[in-house]
């Protein structure tokens, strides 16, 4: 049993992918909590899709394709901000807009380079191929998620709950969550190298969906968010090693058994209370 | 002398409910705006010729609005739903930017003393299924003199429990604020505003769908507040305790003022005068056939 654990650890590929995807989903899951708290699953699943143009005209031009992505995603943000700020789109018009239309103009830079196989790892990841740069890159994005979270706790909690009371006591409500939508550019970005553009949105959102059902206080739901996608992240790997399969899908398939267990447990469970 | 007597119960109302005496500022002020002190001599809240529109609609949500509260008084806004009223606090608490006229709070502009002025929006406006216990809402009226990155500290703590204690939800305090009722929901929200400490209170109808027990701790807990020189500023549509409640009653419509009486004389108006106060009539005559 113990020779099934450490043989993969042999190699210096899955020992990097196993660090990177821990860390990658320790930074999703924890901001993760507030995207489902303040309803921007979708926003989130926006971003991943839109990061695509900017990592092929990051890719095209020999460009960073962390910053490529970056751009692009703080662009959506920025845009989607933009246009529901008008008062007849909604906001989630804008995103349905953004998201398709940025995704194309992504689908067809692709097209014009003739090789689709070249750009599968964006689309679906590849932990297992992950850089020495680029693992520093995700331990700094875990840092400053991290750091951003803990001391702005109060302010997103405020932000989230009473945006009428922050205005008040001079807390701008938007600015804050501002910050939070950088953070979680930053974060879909290093989770892309994990589970590529099209799953990035499953490791924002399912495990912290799990946590909510399980327990109703935010800080548990943060701890039991991480601990679930870590195990999630060890176990996709350790499937991937040893059945052959995509490391970034069986990832977020564990996630998603998490899910779907959790909550028909507790469905059965809530219909013999009642 | 009357300003000075409440000037200076202010500054001991403020003194008990901050828990930092010597340095209530803090350190990384929200909005970057520091604690200004109020004018001397000057009302709690001096509302002139305000008009203002909310961006998408057509006409003006307060058209020539000019009211005065004085320190240590009860003032309740009355008036059809669309009279303006929630607007109208909305103004004074810097949430919507008037079009013309000025508004003046402690003497000074919106915004300038804002650790000095709470704000209770209707309870719809808050996320009531957040996953949040109700000490950890109370301690967000902590939050103003806390300021960003700092925690609350013992003393801030110390503040929460008493303002639960004195509002009777102490056996809620663990509690997650989605397991309240309507009732129990505003005294978390009033429990909040007395942990601030402010001395103008803006209230949106706290008194809708609550029950007797929480409408008489609201009413006693505002007379404290008001006798310890807090301005209090209520919009309500309850006419049942004008007289022993407040000392001025606002009648609303259409977005402005159509009188500024004390409750007495509202009840004793003269016939040439019904069409005025038709409206506070109305709701006293539905509530003595209730």
């Amino acid at each position: 049993m113990i020779d099934l654990i450490l043989e993969p650890m042999n190699y210096l590929f899955m020992r990097k992918a196993l660090i990177a995807s821990l860390l990658i989903s320790m930074t999703c899951s924890s901001l993760g909590v507030h995207v489902v708290h303040r309803r921007m699953a979708f926003l989130g699943d926006a971003i991943a899709h839109t990061t695509l143009p900017g990592l092929v005209i990051a890719w095209l031009n020999r460009w960073s394709l962390f910053f490529g992505a970056l751009v692009a995603a703080v662009l959506t943000a920025v845009g989607i901000g933009w246009i529901s700020r008008r008062e007849r789109i909604r906001e989630d018009t804008a995103i349905g807009v953004l998201f398709s239309g940025m995704f194309a103009l992504g689908v067809v830079l692709i097209s014009r380079t003739k090789s689709y196989r070249d750009f599968s790892h964006m689309l679906f990841g590849n932990v297992l191929g992950v850089s020495n740069e680029s693992l520093v890159g995700i331990l700094i994005v875990t840092l400053i998620v991290f750091v951003g979270l803990g001391l702005l706790s109060k302010e997103l909690m405020l932000t989230a709950v009473d945006p009428l009371h922050a205005e008040v006591i001079g807390l701008s409500a938007e600015k804050t969550r501002s910050i939070l939508l950088v953070l979680m550019a930053l974060t879909i970005v290093t989770a892309i190298q994990a589970v590529g553009v099209v799953l990035t949105s499953a490791m924002l959102v399912t495990p912290a969906a799990t946590a909510v059902i399980l327990t109703s206080r935010l800080r548990r739901q943060m701890l039991l968010s991480v601990v679930l996608s870590s195990f999630a992240s060890v176990s996709g790997l350790y499937s991937s090693y040893y059945f052959g399969i995509s490391a970034g899908g069986a990832i977020v398939l564990v996630c998603t058994g998490c899910f779907c267990c959790t909550f028909l447990i507790q469905s059965v469970l809530r219909r013999r209370v009642h | 002398m009357e300003t000075s007597l409440n000037s200076r119960r202010n500054e001991e109302a403020h003194s008990d409910y901050c828990g930092h005496n010597e340095n209530c500022e803090p350190r990384f002020p929200y909005g970057g705006r520091g604690h200004r002190d109020p004018v001397a001599g000057t009302p709690a809240i001096a509302v002139c010729g305000l008009s203002a529109r909310y961006p998408s609609a057509i006409r003006n949500a307060l058209t020539s609005v000019s009211i005065t509260v004085n320190r240590g008084e009860r003032m309740a806004l009355l008036g059809a739903n669309g009279a303006g009223k929630s607007t109208l606090l909305k103004a004074i608490a810097g949430l919507v930017v008037p079009l013309e006229g000025d508004i003046r709070l402690l003497g000074n502009p919106v915004g300038a003393c804002h650790h000095r002025t709470v704000y209770l929006p209707q309870k719809s406006s808050i996320d009531w299924k957040f996953p949040m216990t109700v000490t950890e809402l109370v301690m967000t009226g902590r939050y103003v003199h806390l300021g960003w990155f700092v925690r609350p500290r013992k003393d801030d703590y110390t503040l929460v429990s008493a303002a639960i204690e004195r509002l009777g939800i102490t056996r809620f305090s663990d509690a997650r604020i989605g397991e309240l009722s309507g009732g129990q929901q505003q005294r978390v929200l009033l429990a909040r505003a007395l942990v601030q400490g402010a001395e103008i209170l803006l209230l949106d109808e706290p008194l809708n769908a609550v029950d007797e027990e929480t409408r008489s701790i609201v009413d006693d807990v505002l007379a404290a507040e008001a006798n310890r020189g807090c301005a209090v500023l209520l919009a309500t549509h309850d006419t049942g305790s004008l007289t022993e409640s407040f000392d001025r009653v606002i009648g609303m419509s259409d977005g402005r003022v159509i009188y500024n009486e004390v409750p007495s004389a509202i009840r004793g108006a003269t016939e040439a005068e019904e069409s005025e106060f038709s409206h506070v009539r109305k709701l006293l005559a539905f509530r003595g056939q209730g």
